[in-house]
């Protein structure tokens, strides 16, 4: 009871056959074996299995592989070429210390490269509203909201502010 | 956690969809956004054999305005859509009330309207919005299309008008008047949950300042989406003031019947259902005078 499906990640297209079950995140890590996107609740709240279906951010928990066919998917490893620079928002967290642990972080990013891709100058209040489903449990969200400020300014082409840690 | 085994089935056209739903009768589920019906087979609380997927459907999607003044909302309208529509903005800023607190940004990118409503949860927002804003809910079968209107469509818990063999697809808004404001809040304890209690309001007033028509919409304080009587026909036909205001808030903390769970005791969300009706009542009045 398999299906043949044809889906395209990060600009590669595979043809697959796959039970209708199979969820897109279990398709990503254990078929394709990319493990930059993350199960963390696997309930749909905690955003770490975030990726991009044509273009906009969803929990690949909560989709079936079956509903990508004809689709295309964007996941961690495809925002920056291998050995090249990185995304912004990659550079932007690795500066301003938003991952401790970095669980949460794949899913973070992919997020908010569809939040900058609307508004590459988002508000503190949009950026918190914009990872309201994503879940960090170790930075206090401080640090990722500089990170995706940072990105954002990176992104505009202006200077980035400092990264210095603050003391209060 | 993983679903039950399953067949998928990704239809073309309405017809194909509706027919495959009549082959397999309560054997098959429709897949929409999957956001609620996903979750239930990962749990196997809902095991489908047949998963009848109307996403390739094409004319389900769409946002548009009749020139009888209608607004036709097509079932597979993402909540990122009803967020971000012109159209409905300018119409009805209640769904940018609403959206902001369905979920999340992710989920909103998937969960439909159609679905929310199909779903038949009194504890989702939208049934409450289009109780406030009087909608016709549009079911297509292998007889044609039927309308329902929304006070009829919602039957228990999850059960609505949807019969064996058919499928929601569209919802019909009608424009309101000039004058009309409409505003939508729910109190959750934390973004994704569902509601605490939660009201959409939609209020028509004239220009010598009297309230000519009153929708009134609850949120999970009921075994089914309550529209609020008592509170609409308080405020019809008087000029808005701090006592029609009170007795509609009155009357739909009483007629509501919440249960006492996590979210809070029934006491509360009898007391909270009139303070947010109250708030919503006063914004929506804000908004028709703008």
């Amino acid at each position: 009871m398999t299906k043949k499906i044809s889906v395209t990640v990060n600009g590669t297209k595979h043809e697959l056959e796959v039970e209708p079950r199979l969820l897109l995140v279990h398709m990503i890590r254990e078929v394709l074996n990319m493990t930059g996107t993350h199960i963390g609740c696997d309930t749909s709240s905690c955003g770490a299995c975030t990726i991009l279906l044509d273009g906009k951010s969803i929990k690949s928990c909560t989709v079936l592989a079956v509903q990508a066919d004809g689709h295309s998917l964007t996941t961690i490893e495809g925002l920056a070429p291998e050995g090249g620079p990185l995304h912004p928002l990659q550079d932007g967290f690795k500066e301003n210390h938003g991952l401790h642990c970095g669980f949460c972080t794949p899913g973070m990013i992919m997020r908010c490269v569809e939040l900058l891709e609307h508004n590459n100058n988002p508000t503190e209040e949009e950026i918190r509203w914009g990872i309201s489903g994503n879940l960090c449990r170790c930075t206090g969200y401080n640090n990722i909201v500089k990170a995706v400020q940072w990105a954002g300014a990176k992104m505009r082409g202006e200077e980035t502010p400092s990264t210095e840690p603050e003391f209060v | 956690m993983i679903a039950q085994s399953f067949h998928y089935e990704s239809p073309a056209t309405l017809a194909e969809a509706i027919a495959l739903l009549n082959e397999h009768g309560d054997e098959a589920k429709v897949l929409s956004g999957g956001h609620s019906l996903i979750p239930m087979m990962k749990l196997r609380f809902a095991t489908p054999s047949y998963l009848i997927d109307i996403n390739r459907i094409p004319g389900l999607s769409d946002i548009v305005e009749d020139v009888d003044g209608t607004i036709r909302i097509g079932s597979l309208v993402r909540e990122s859509q009803l967020e971000h529509s012109e159209l409905l903005g300018r119409h009805f800023p209640i769904f940018k009330d609403v959206t902001k607190l369905i979920a999340d940004p992710q989920v909103r990118n998937m969960g439909t309207l159609g679905g929310n409503l199909a779903h038949g949860d009194a504890a989702n927002d939208h049934p409450a919005v289009m109780i406030a804003l009087r909608a016709s809910v549009f079911i297509t079968g292998a007889d044609g299309e039927r309308s329902v209107p929304i006070d009829e469509f919602f039957y228990g818990f999850y059960m609505t008008a949807i019969q064996q063999g058919e499928i929601l697809t569209e919802i019909r808004l009608p424009v309101p008047p000039k004058g009309t404001g409409n505003a939508y809040h729910k109190l959750e304890r934390k973004v994704g949950d569902y509601a605490t209690s939660g009201v959409a309001v939609q209020i028509t007033v004239d220009e010598s300042g009297v309230v000519t028509a009153a929708g009134i919409g609850l949120t999970n304080v009921n075994p089914v989406p309550l529209r609020a009587v008592r509170s609409e026909e308080a405020l019809i036909g008087k000029p808005l003031s701090d006592e029609t205001i009170e007795l509609a808030a009155r009357y739909a903390s009483e007629d509501c019947s919440p249960s006492s769970d996590l979210r809070g005791s029934e006491e509360y969300k009898r007391h909270v259902t009139g303070v947010l009706v109250k708030r919503m009542i006063r914004k929506a009045a804000e908004r028709a005078q703008a």
